[in-house]
């Protein structure tokens, strides 16, 4: 049932990816295992366009029938986009949340802080670890 | 955590288990949406054994329940349930429960899970004061099955397992008959809003009767649901959770429960109640729609022009209207249909606006839902 963790991209600890879009942006999503958690996804709270958010700093909220939930920046810098289409259908996150169930998009202030994050592999070694 | 007699089956079902006042229950199966829609459009099986289960017997039992709850259940006939209210010298609200008359002198109550045994040592320590004549309390919980089968579907499918006709049970009356050669007391009630049933029998037959109604049910539509979907489904129905409407703090006439609370009758609480009463409430729950993107949450505050003036109770998203819903204690007069509220949800403020309660009630129904309880 588990879609496959994409490679292009970076993972952090929280269950949010970032894939470097090689113009200094990244895009800016939360797993498939993390939606899984979730469940049905019924709101998001997008940030402002032209917020800047820290590392691991809050950027959007999640929220599904029972929980609410954090979406941290894999990388600090100014969100430059944010997916509008979640207002009318957050269920895409649970749909697509590789493709486009994306949230946002972030200019990055320093492109280093992507070595930081895990590669697919690593996630995946994480999260079969966390379901032991 | 404690757990029921079913968890071995929550975790065959997949159910995600979560602590639930000190009891080890499922949230939800599938998800919380699918299980609620397939209550309100099938049915959806819940456990129940959490809560709690006490008799009352011996002739003084009668004019003893007339002491602890604030009903007058001078009216109730065997075979009849009640909804009343125990409450404390104070008239705060020490648990909301269920009356179940099985003969002149022995009654069953159905408390929640969480207040069970606070509930226990205050009816011991009124029956203690004596004045009653005999009677016998006894916690009978752990050895009571309860599961709740709810929805459109319900009389259909346990209807397959009881030999007496369902039809004619009336909403808030209950039948002793047998399910699978056991003793089993049914009634026509629930949490949800929907027609549906509450199912009691012995507890170490609970898990052949879950067996059997989910796999008779099967062809209606019947799963298993969780506590998530229990919570959506009370809350669209505009009905009451403890411990967050209700607490010693709440008094009857806060929540509209005066219709259950007769100050006419000497009750622990009665004389403390008629004060507040002749005085009047600085707070009344109010059902309300999000009318803003966002979602109400327990706990967030409620404004109006600008000022902080109530606090969210429950709030959830509404798998049925679609849009945000929730219950909050406002000024009396803010609790109005019509009135536009601010919700603070973390750094924004949404408006919402007071709606009459409930904010779901079902299309088919046999008799009038809040006229009978």
């Amino acid at each position: 049932m588990a879609r496959i963790t994409p490679k292009d991209r970076f993972y952090t600890k929280e269950h949010e990816w970032a894939l470097d879009n090689g113009d200094g942006t990244v895009t800016v999503g939360i797993t498939d295992h993390a939606q899984e958690l979730l469940t049905d996804i019924v709101f998001v709270e997008l940030p402002e366009k032209g917020k800047v958010v820290a590392q691991m700093e809050t950027l959007a909220v999640v929220e599904s029938v029972k929980s609410v939930s954090d979406v941290y920046a894999p990388v600090g810098g100014r969100v430059v986009d944010v997916n509008g289409r979640l207002e009318e259908h957050p269920e895409l996150i649970n749909n697509d949340p590789y493709g486009q169930g994306w949230i946002a998009k972030i200019a990055m202030e320093d492109p280093s802080e992507l070595a930081s994050l895990m590669d697919a592999e690593g996630y995946e070694a994480m999260i079969a670890q966390e379901s032991h | 955590m404690k757990k029921t007699p079913l968890y071995e089956r929550h975790i065959a079902l997949g159910g995600r288990i979560i602590d639930f006042g000190g009891w080890a229950m499922p949230v939800q199966y599938d998800t919380v949406m699918a299980e609620h829609e397939r209550t309100r459009q099938a049915a959806g099986l819940f456990d129940t054994c959490h809560m709690g289960e006490v008799e009352i017997r011996g002739e003084g039992a009668f004019s003893f329940l007339q002491r602890v709850l604030t009903r007058d259940l001078a009216d109730q006939r065997p075979g009849q349930m009640r909804l009343s209210l125990m409450t404390n010298e104070r008239g705060g609200i020490l648990d909301d429960l269920t009356v179940y008359m099985l003969s002149g002198d022995r009654y069953l109550i159905v408390t929640n899970a969480a207040t069970k045994d606070k509930d226990l040592q205050w009816l011991l320590k009124i029956r203690d004061e004596g004045g009653f004549g005999d009677v016998v309390i006894e916690d009978v919980t752990a050895t009571t099955g309860k599961v709740d089968l709810q929805g459109p579907k319900a009389e259909e499918i346990l209807q397959v397992l009881v030999p007496h006709y369902l039809h004619t049970l009336k909403f808030y009356h209950f039948l002793e008959t047998t399910i699978l050669g056991m003793p089993a007391l049914v009634s026509r009630s629930g949490y949800t809003g929907e027609d549906g049933f509450e199912i009691y029998v012995p507890a170490e037959g609970i898990g052949r009767v879950w067996d059997r109604l989910l796999q008779v049910g099967g062809d209606y539509g019947l799963k298993a649901a969780g506590l998530g979907a229990r919570d959506t489904l009370r809350l669209e129905a505009g009905l009451m959770l403890y411990g967050n409407e209700l607490d010693e703090d709440v008094i009857p006439f806060e929540v509209v429960y005066g219709w259950i609370t007769n100050l006419e009758k000497d009750f622990v609480g009665r004389d403390a109640l008629r004060r507040r009463y002749e005085k009047g409430v600085e707070r009344k729950l109010a059902g309300f729609i999000c009318r803003g993107r966002g979602i109400a949450r327990k706990g967030h505050g409620v404004m109006k022009d600008g000022r902080e003036v109530g606090v969210v109770t429950s709030g959830t998203y509404s798998p049925t209207l679609g849009k945000a819903i929730g219950l909050a204690f406002v000024p009396p007069g803010l609790a109005v249909s019509g009135t536009v509220l601010d919700i603070v949800v973390r750094q924004n403020v949404i408006p919402a606006q007071v709606v009459d309660l409930p904010f779901y009630r079902r299309k088919r129904q046999y008799y009038f839902f809040n006229l009978f309880i």
